[in-house]
Order: C-alpha cells, then structure tokens, then sequence
C-alpha cells in the first residue's frame, strides 16, 4: 500500500481520532493541573485506576456511562490523595506523582486479583458502540473519520471545548491560570491557592482516569495489565508540545495518533518485512520526545509550575 | 493553609511522625489483606516468616535486595543533585545487554580480567543512556522526567529486538532469550553451597564508595550545593551543567552495574523480564533511605524482604502479592510527610 493511499483512507484517520480520545482526555488533565501549578506524575497509575474502575463497574451490572462516572471519581480521589501532598504540604511534586503513580497501579492490580482469582483471561463487557451523527456522518472523509466515532469521543472534544472556554472566558479559568503563573497575586485578591490548585489537581485527575476508561469502556471490552502502556507518560509530553493549550494539545493529541495508526499501518507494508517491528513500536516515544526537544526552545511553562506556595512567604 | 517551620523539634517531634508513617502502612495493609479475605496478623506474620524465617528464605532476601541497592544509590545519587533520573529500569538494561554482549565468547579472556571489563562495560552502558536525556536537560531545558521514562519504553523494545534477533541463543528452542553467559564470565557464590554472590559484596562496596564521594569529595559537595540551590551554586562558582552531567554518569553507572550483577551473579542469561520494575523500584528505596548511601543498604533489604515475604505469604494465604508493592508505595508517601512534619507544622490562616 503506498503511503499516500494510506493517508488518503477514512479508516486511517477514523483510527487517528480513536486512538488520540484517551490522550485527550488525560491530556486535558494534566493541563489543567499544571496550569494551577502543579505538574501531575501520576498521570499513568491514575489511567490504569480509571481504566479499571470504569471496566469493573460495568462488569458489575452500571451502564456504560455509569462506569464513566465511577472512573472519574476514582480518579478524582487519587487527585484528593496527590493535592493534599503537594499542595498543601507542598512536598515534591516528582516524588509524589511518581509515588502515586505506583501506589495507584498496585492498587488497581490487587483489586484485580482479588475480584477476579481464578480468571485466565479478563471477562469482556459490551462497550460503546460507534455512533453515527446523521448527515455529517455522510460527508466524504470526514465523516467517517470524525462523525462516525463512538460517543465516548464526542465527549472527549466536547470536554476540551468546555476546558478552553472555562479556562479562557471565566473568572474560575483566570484564577486557575494565575494560581500558576503567579499565586502571590492570586492570594492578594483573597482568593485561597491552596483551594484552586487542590481543586485543579481533583479535577484533571478525574479527566486522566475518563482517559484510562476509554480503553476499556470505548477502544477494547476488556481490561490488562499493561494498557496503558506509559500514554500518562506521553500526554506529559503532549501538554508541553501544545504550549499548555486547550486546542492546541488536542491537536497535538491527533497528530501523534495519527503517527501511531501510522506505524500499525507501515508494519503491513513492504518495509514492515524488512524493519524489525519493535522499531514501529519505539517511534511514538521517540516522536514524544522530539516533541520536547523542539518545543522547548518556545515553551510557555507556567511561572510557577512546581513551585509550591506558602503565604506570607516570598 | 501554610507550612510553618518549628524553631526546635522536641524529640517527640522528631521521633513520632516517621513511626506513625510506620503504623499506617501497615494498617493499610491489615485493611487491604483483610478485604482479601487475610487474617492481617497472619498476613504480616508470614510476611516475616517468608522474608526471614529460614536461611534459604534470608539468603534470598539478600540477593533480591542486590539489585535494589544499585538501584536505590543510582536515584539517590541523581536525586540528590535534583536530576530526576526515573530510566534506571532502561540503563539496568543497558549494563545486562552489554554483559551479554562481551560475556558470552567474544572474547577470550580469564575470569579475572573478563568481570572487571562486564563490569566497567555495563556501567558505561547505563551511564551513557543518562547522559542524553541529561544533556537535553542542560542544553535544551528539556524535562528529564518525562525523556528517562520514555526511554524505558524505548529500551525494553531494544531489548526485545535483541533477543529475537543478534542476541537470541540459537540453542534456545525459539525462546527469546540470550545465550548462557560464560563460566568465567559469571560472578561466583561468596560461600560455596549458598545462593548468595559477589554481587552482594560489589553492591555494598558500590554504597561506601558512594557515602565517601558524598562526604569526603569536592564532586559530592558540588553535587549537594547545585541540588540544594542550582542559582546559588553557580553564583559560588561551582560549573553546575558540568556537575549535573558527571551526577549523571554516576548514576546511570550504578544502575547499569545492577544489571551486570543480575546476569553475571543470579540469571547468567538475559530476557525481557529480568527486572520486574528494580528502576522504579529503586525511587522508593532511595526516598525511604533518606537518599542517604547507607540508607539505601537498609531500605533495600527492608524493601526485598517485603517483596521476598509477601511471594511466599500468597502462596500460603492466598492474598495475592500485589500487596507487597502496595505497602512499599504507601511506605514512601507516608514517609515523605512524615520527614516534612518532622520539620514543620501546617497552620490554617
């Protein structure tokens, strides 16, 4: 197949938008935490909790959306457990992201087992069906690539419009944004930066978790182990490549799925019988962190991205 | 809310939160094995029993807390410069693939010059798979975080490719696996009969090594002044980006060394699951030991022997084994906020 033909196809891009939903959800929130100024590690063990969570609920007789909403709240109560660390006590946010990450996963895999003892493979559930919006659905290319999605990633940009809007059009997305750049200001408007970064980091992990859940509840019908599969990772990466922007991070999000339905698609091709397929499998990594290296020259980090905040200090 | 500093910590004050950090993580897991269906007393019993009850059980607590040492020194040295090294799992890797590489008939040396150049090999190997992420950090202002935990990804799939292809043992039966490393290529037993090795010894070596770079060398000052305050430190003079790339060397040394004494000492082959998270278990080592060498020796026995425990007290109780990485993740968050109240108190305003 030639590469343009590929390019060209609905189906790849219909891949695209399916495979850039959970890292745009998880993306999403992790930049909303460290818009408040605090950098989430814990992304990947929040994701492997959401996807979990959500599976499990369904498993267990909740409608699909239901376990959507058990997924967020797990997350939010590991975003509880990561902002009464890091924000109020303001203790390393590396440490603390990293830690939870482990302890999230840990968790997640225990309560596995012990749910599900005696299984070989994982129980699979009915998940989201795709659904088509009439008329727009019928447009060429398009359609089948964005109109033709399962509601779950309707959600997804519905979510990152409403992110945008709140965070740009609000007076809740300025107090966000400035408990980031600059908190001292913040606090003199009697306003509490403990409460809005705590609040920020709450909710972006409620959004990480919907990621996680995607996998299980939207793009497969089965939870495993290893998921996830370090996208917490790559949405960190993702965040900085859109310059910590709503729009631009969704974007960002889609181009890098495109890359990696790409590569599934190169594996078939005459070159995938030549290159070992380990090397397809390394170039979403690769592309993260070239991503890194080429936006870091022009970043526009919050001023007080991981630096915790004390009143009545300076 | 804010944090405010107490003038002078009472004994109690400084005693008190570390054991209740204790306390909680161990009511964590009397919960957790409860819910499980455990008696918690029986859990943490056959925990200890597993860990230290035989000398088969002690010894293998020893050998599992080997690659925890190097580990846990490659992220407390890293750590305490502030260089947030999360790739030890990657450059571990690094020091095995090269292991492998010069062990398995290359080259035709003796015992006594072979290991020393597995050794030196393997820690050049992890200390070169740091170094690029370090000088993206100090060139680009590139976060290490994210580039060492990608890198993970990308080396275990390096490795996967090794092993299904240059590297696989053409004896292997299609497994992918490597070679047998050679007899003089294979770190002995300390004491004939027991299932202890030298690597045991090496990482113990590694931790004094380290403690004196730390308290008798200019390195280990410069290391300490550009994590406490980088600005400050160049203001003294000291070439911070200079400092940061040796930190890294260093570190990503003592992982790749963690890997040279995994092959060489215990598996004597490599495949794609010789570690079981070491890199990232070696974070919680270094936290728990204060990021302090010595430290480390006793935070990873203490870690390999919840590990060590908690296999054979699932065997037996049928609480599966994640509870172990369970107590060791809360260990560190407890442990953490514990050091903090050591220090200050929280105050509402």
């Amino acid at each position: 197949m030639d590469l343009l033909d590929i390019l060209l196809s609905a189906s790849f891009w219909a891949a695209a938008i399916r495979i850039a939903s959970p890292l745009i959800f998880a993306t999403l929130g992790e930049l909303i935490c460290e818009r408040a100024g605090v950098l989430n590690l814990g992304i990947e063990g929040i994701m492997v909790a959401g996807a979990f969570a959500g599976w499990i609920a369904v498993w267990a007789g909740l409608p699909l959306w239901g376990g959507v909403a058990v997924a967020m709240l797990t997350g939010m109560m590991l975003g509880l457990v990561h902002s009464i660390l890091s924000v109020p006590f303001g203790l390393s946010q590396h440490v603390v992201g990293i830690g939870l990450t482990l302890l999230a996963t840990s968790l997640t895999f225990y309560t596995y087992r012990v749910v599900l003892p005696e299984v070989s493979s994982p129980p699979k559930i009915t998940a989201f069906q795709p659904y088509e919006i009439p008329l727009l659905a019928d447009l060429p290319l398009v359609g089948p690539a964005l109109f033709s999605q399962t509601p779950l990633t309707y959600a997804g940009f519905i979510l990152a419009a409403l992110t945008a809007l709140v965070l740009y059009r609000t007076p809740l997305g300025l107090a966000v944004r400035a408990a980031g750049e600059n908190p001292s200001a913040v606090a003199a408007q009697g306003l509490s930066v403990t409460a809005i970064r705590m609040g920020a980091v709450i909710v972006g992990s409620g959004f990480m978790a919907v990621g996680g859940a995607f996998l299980t509840l939207s793009a497969f019908d089965s939870f495993f182990f290893d998921m996830v599969n370090g996208r917490g990772w790559i949405c960190i990466a993702l965040v900085v490549f859109g310059a910590w922007r709503p729009g631009k991070a969704v974007l960002g999000a889609i181009l890098f799925a495109a890359f990696d339905a790409l590569q599934i698609r190169l594996q078939q091709t005459g070159i995938g019988a030549v290159v070992p397929y380990q090397v397809f499998l390394m170039l979403p990594y690769f592309l993260s962190i070239l991503a890194l290296v080429v936006m870091s020259r022009r970043a526009e980090v919050p001023a007080a991205l991981m630096v915790p905040f004390n009143k009545g200090e300076r | 809310m804010r944090l405010e500093p107490i003038a002078s910590p009472s004994a109690a004050r400084r005693i008190m939160p570390p054991v209740l950090a204790i306390l909680a993580t161990v009511l964590v897991a009397s919960l957790l094995a409860m819910v499980a269906g455990g008696n918690p007393f029986a859990v943490l019993g056959l925990i200890l029993k597993g860990a230290f009850g035989s000398k088969f059980a002690l010894l293998e607590t020893l050998n599992s807390a080997t690659p925890l040492i190097f580990t846990g020194l490659a992220i407390a040295v890293a750590f305490r410069a502030k260089l947030w090294n999360i790739g030890a799992e990657a450059q571990l890797y690094a020091g095995a693939v090269l292991t492998v590489v010069l062990g398995t008939g290359a080259l035709g040396l003796p015992a006594y010059l072979l290991l020393p150049l597995c050794a030196v090999a393997a820690m050049l190997a992890g200390a070169m798979l740091l170094l690029g992420p370090a000088l993206l950090k100090t060139r680009l202002g590139v976060d290490e975080v994210v580039t060492t935990l990608l890198f993970n990804f990308i080396f275990l799939l390096f490795v996967s490719y090794l092993l299904e292809g240059p590297l696989k043992d053409p004896m292997g039966m299609g497994w992918p696996k490597s070679a047998r490393l050679l007899p003089e290529a294979r770190l002995p037993r300390i004491v004939e009969g027991l299932r202890l090795h030298w690597g045991f010894a090496l990482a113990l070596i590694a931790a004094l090594v380290i403690w004196v770079i730390n308290t008798r060398t200019t390195l280990g000052y410069e290391m300490r002044a550009v994590g406490q305050n980088a600005q400050a430190a160049a203001f003294a003079g000291i070439p911070v980006t200079r400092v940061i790339l040796k930190t890294a060397l260093l570190s990503g040394g003592l992982a790749g060394l963690a890997g040279f004494s995994e092959v060489s000492g215990l598996k004597g082959s490599l495949t794609s699951d010789l570690s079981p998270g070491f890199g990232y278990t070696g974070i919680v080592v270094a936290m728990l030991a204060l990021l302090h060498p010595l430290g480390v020796v006793l935070a990873a026995l203490f870690v390999a022997a919840i590990f060590v425990g908690a296999d054979s007290m699932s065997r037996a109780a049928g609480v599966p084994s994640y509870l172990a990485d369970i107590m060791l993740a809360s260990a560190l968050l407890f442990m953490v906020l514990a050091i903090l109240l050591t220090k200050f108190r929280l105050r509402r305003d």
